[in-house]
């Protein structure tokens, strides 16, 4: 109760301030003229009294402060502080503008990409407790991460102990029947449990059921949440409807929640059982599985049963799993730890962007702190107490930092817009954790966290300045020549780390584009420019095999004629891809002892090497004849004639995948080609016809002279005027191809982007640079007046404002250099082709950053050499 | 400035609330009494003075009000409240144990 009370009282004088202050001051001044009487009658002058009592009664407007805060509410000097920095703001517009601009770039920069990094690195997966969910692979002799066998699957998931759910999945695809025709649907087929071992639940209908996932029982998908709204319109009936996928009948049965997402199944709409059965081949690795631990069960636990079973299978059925382990890794590292090495990558070049940026606002501070010395220390004689003027400090530099936030967060959210539109449909369909960066509480977190950061930096580093000199120093004129060398030597030091961390970040980007520029000019093994595809996918129910050939062959034909079209092929799968499709083969003739041998194996099309401009080494390339009725043949690529077969001729040696299978013969020797990512290395291939095992589902390649979109646009019309019931997608480029594969797409994006941040840290250390220089120059434009007066050069000027210019740089760049090698090294799973003292780059980034430099000192070098010694004298 | 005779901390509300208890007095008068009683041995700086009263003040033990002095000059004449009345009594009780105990110290040494 007491305490409301002197809360009322309080608030009734934060209204009648005025009315405090001058009663306070009117009492005051009685009490004062009251001890001048007194002084009077004990027999002083009048004007001895007066000064007596003035001594005595000290500093009248601290009196009244000191009065006020006992009274007052804290708040209130906080708003006379804010008031104040905004005025001290607005009447320096350039100043407030440019530190304002700095930190909000800074800001916007380093929020958006940790943005980026939250969704991708600190929460990818919409699951329950996603750390104990981990990834299942085989490994064999050429990797840890290959796919299972459906019987490997069934058998680890019977025998493991330390799983409490172990699940398989795989993408499919699919050709949805719709009322504008058929289209071609990305899907997934998974295990019953699937679901339940991620622990995710279906907002409508129902779950597989255990059981559903064995051969011979129906066909239920469930649906994506956005398929349900976009396809069905998000309506509550569609369960037990049916959807017609691949011309056969499905009920559906359920609806993903909306934040679910499974990166490894891409955009999957459908999601159907897959049918599991006991009499599937035990070689045929086509199954990707994920589990789920068991309470207290550790990955290495998991990892050691896992390896015992995968021995004892590969003891048990030898012909098929001889070699073959398990790799066991938490679901995270398989989902995003491509992506994490690059996140980090860019969320230290914002980093290092936020520290020049708060480096460059704090050396304007310190600057002003040096302009207003002369106001604070009359604020300081006139009786403001040092707290108070720490406080005005701390305010000011919170005011810049709530203004540089606030327009930093603004822009953030902007740039983060832009930035998801700039990632391609494809990578984002590859990432769909990229899809829901926000400002969510993690980024507001991560934001208040770097403020309060620049706030603390911002207040303390002025007020230590202020703190080294007493009132009195700052008030005498000549004091300003000892503490501005204190001061030089500070801002020098600054300008340096400014300097130095721009090197970092432009040696980052130089080694990255440099990464890049290698990466696109690495030896594919084929001629891409020119080269368009197109993906072909023929309805499951209307070709058998041998059509396949017969209307595959038509499109060939249709597309030769096309005007502009030099050759025109076919092939299974294209290069660049994933490196998948790895098959197991013994050499006719030789012992099959020791690991099995390994290849990637692709059906290509009779003119496929000519399409694609391939080297021959040897022997021949496929004739058109050669379809399933001809004795089986190959060819291979160098990397496996030089595993395989060194040092003799492969020519007419027959190998086979297995003893049960007619052997084939090697026909041709090719050169190798980038068949999986372009920053892997080429590995063994072989290349069998087409025509002799034929899919439904295949490329069209088209070398021509005309445009990319009206050569696919006139292919598309050959097919569809052949059979209109045929899915046409993934039309593009070859090149376009290279350029959006994901090892190019990820150098780029991350070159760019950090390319984007050195040079924004290049002309902030620029701007710094030239900010202590002019402010230097500015300072000693006396003692370079005396200097001209007493008859130096102007050319000697210049040197005396390089000289300290030329020393800073040379420092910055030398500590940038030994600070690049080792982020070299850290962002080394990045680099291709290039090291992280690549002398090259450091040489040419270093001339940059010179050159910069130079460019920034030449303008107050040039204002120094041209001081007007009478001027310059008269002044003071 | 030399230091004069600093009071022991917190002994200031009690001065005040003392020197109030006979009359209402201006910031100056209670300056003067307590100088006049202690034998000019205790003087009261007006830096600590004005301060202590505002916070008085507020805590709601005396009140002010405008009034003319013999002087013909308007003052701010403080009185002592009834709440001003019992913190004084409670103050000088915890004051006369401290000094008892600050005395049996001393007379043991």
């Amino acid at each position: 109760m007491a305490s409301f009370v002197r809360f009322l009282r309080k608030v009734r004088l934060l209204f009648g301030r005025e009315k405090f202050r001058d009663e306070l001051n009117e009492e005051m001044a009685f009490h004062h003229a009251a001890a001048e009487r007194e002084f009077v009658e004990g027999g002083m002058s009048v004007e001895a009294a007066h000064h007596a009592a003035q001594r005595q009664f000290g500093n009248a407007t601290r009196l009244n402060e000191r009065s006020h805060e006992v009274v007052g509410f804290r708040i209130e000097t906080v708003v006379q502080d804010v008031a104040f920095a905004m005025r001290q703001l607005r009447r320096n517009p350039g100043f407030a503008c440019t530190a304002i601009l700095t930190l909000a770039l800074g800001i916007c920069a380093s929020v958006s990409i940790f943005a980026f990094v939250d969704a991708a690195v600190i929460k990818p997966l919409p699951y329950q407790n996603p750390s104990r969910l981990v990834a299942l692979f085989e490994s064999t002799p050429s990797g840890p991460r290959f796919h299972l066998s459906v019987l490997d699957y069934l058998d680890w998931k019977r025998l493991n102990t330390v799983f409490s759910g172990l699940d398989a999945f795989d993408s499919s695809e699919s050709l949805l029947s719709t009322p504008v025709g058929i289209q071609r649907v990305e899907g997934a087929a998974v295990s019953a449990g699937f679901f339940r071992t991620l622990a995710v639940v279906p907002i409508l209908g129902r779950d597989f059921r255990a059981g559903e996932d064995e051969s011979g029982v129906g066909s239920n998908v469930m649906l994506s949440y956005g398929t349900w709204q976009r396809r069905f319109g998000g309506r509550k009936d569609v369960i037990g409807q049916t959807v017609t996928l691949n011309g056969t009948p499905n009920t559906i049965i359920g609806v993903l929640p909306p934040a679910f997402h499974f990166a490894p199944t891409g955009s999957a709409e459908f999601w159907a059982a897959l049918h599991l059965s006991q009499s599937e081949d035990r070689g045929a690795h086509g199954l990707s599985a994920i589990a789920r631990l068991k309470d207290g069960t550790t990955l290495q636990a998991a990892t050691a049963n896992m390896q015992s079973i995968a021995a004892q299978l590969a003891k048990q059925y030898p012909d098929a799993d001889q070699g073959r382990g398990a790799t066991v890794v938490s679901l995270s590292d398989a989902i995003v730890g491509d992506v994490r090495p690059i996140m980090l990558v860019l969320l230290s070049g914002t980093e290092l962007l936020l520290l020049i940026a708060c480096v460059n606002v704090t050396s304007l501070l310190l600057v002003r702190t040096e302009v207003r010395k002369r106001e604070l220390a009359l604020r300081g004689a006139l009786g403001a107490s040092r707290l108070r003027l720490t406080a005005q400090f701390v305010t000011e530099g919170l005011v810049l930092v709530v203004l540089g936030s606030t327009l930093g967060l603004g822009s953030a959210w902007m740039l983060m817009q832009l930035l998801i539109q700039l990632i391609p449909p494809p990578m984002m369909i590859a990432m769909p954790y990229l899809k829901g960066p926000g400002l969510n509480l993690h980024v507001l977190a991560f934001v208040c966290a770097i403020s309060l950061a620049a706030a603390l930096l911002f207040s303390v580093v002025p007020s230590l300045r202020f703190s080294v000199r007493t009132p009195q120093d700052g008030l005498c004129e000549g004091g300003r020549n000892t503490s501005s060398t204190l001061w030089r030597r500070l801002g020098g030091n600054l300008v340096a780390i400014e300097l130095a961390t721009a090197m970092v970040l432009l040696a980052g980007a130089g080694l990255l584009t440099k990464s890049f520029y290698l990466l696109l000019h690495t030896n594919l093994g084929i001629q891409p420019e020119h080269v368009v595809t197109l993906r072909v996918l023929l309805p499951h129910s209307s070709y058998a095999k041998e059509q396949i050939t017969a209307v595959a062959n038509r499109f060939l034909e249709e597309g030769a004629a096309l005007p502009g079209v030099t050759s025109i092929s076919i092939g299974h799968s294209l290069p660049i891809g994933n490196a998948g499709g790895n098959t197991m083969f013994e050499i006719v003739g030789q012992p099959t002892v020791g690991a099995l041998k390994e290849v990637n194996q692709r059906e290509v099309g009779a003119g496929y090497f000519t399409t694609l401009q391939v080297r021959l080494l040897r022997g021949r390339f496929f004739r058109a004849t050669e379809d399933a009725s001809k004795p089986p043949v190959t060819i291979i690529n160098s990397a496996m004639a030089e595993r395989y077969f060194p040092g003799e001729s492969p020519i007419g040696k027959r190998i086979r995948f297995d003893a049960s299978e007619p052997p084939i013969d090697i026909v041709g020797v090719v050169d190798n080609i980038k068949e999986g990512p372009m920053d892997q290395p080429m590995r063994p291939a072989m290349y069998t016809p087409f025509a002799q095992d034929p899919d439904s589902s295949f490329f069209l390649l088209i070398r021509s002279s005309r445009t990319e979109d009206s050569i696919l646009s006139a292919m598309a019309a050959s097919i569809h005027k052949i059979d209109p019931g045929v899915a046409i997608s993934e039309e593009g480029s070859m090149t376009e191809r290279m350029n959006e594969s994901p090892a190019a797409y990820l150098r780029q994006s991350s070159a760019w982007l950090v390319g984007g941040f050195a040079g924004l840290a290049l002309l902030l250390g620029s701007i710094g640079l030239y900010g202590v220089l002019a402010y230097s120059v500015s300072q000693r434009t006396r003692e370079i007046g005396v200097r001209v007066a007493l008859g130096a050069q102007r050319s000697s000027i210049y040197q005396l404002v390089l000289k300290e210019a030329g020393w800073w740089t040379a420092a910055g760049i030398l500590a940038g250099l030994a600070c690049s090698l080792p982020a070299g090294m850290l962002m080394r799973s990045l680099l291709f082709g290039v090291q992280s003292w690549d002398m090259q780059i450091l040489t040419l980034v270093a001339a940059v950053l010179g050159t910069a430099a130079m460019m920034a000192s030449y303008l107050p070098a040039h204002r120094a050499a041209s001081v007007n010694p009478v001027e310059a004298l008269r002044a003071e | 400035m030399a230091k004069k005779n600093d009071l022991l901390p917190g002994t200031l509300d009690l001065l005040i609330l003392t020197t109030l208890k006979r009359a209402p007095l201006h910031g100056y008068g209670i300056a003067l009494a307590i100088k006049r009683l202690s034998d000019e041995v205790l003087t009261v700086e007006e830096g600590s003075l004005y301060p202590a009263l505002q916070r008085l003040l507020l805590q709601g033990w005396v009140k002010a009000e405008w009034k003319m002095t013999e002087t013909n000059r308007r003052a701010r004449f403080y009185t002592l409240t009834a709440a001003g009345r019992k913190q004084l009594g409670v103050e000088l009780s915890e004051f006369q144990q401290m000094i008892a105990a600050i005395g049996r110290v001393l007379q043991d040494a």
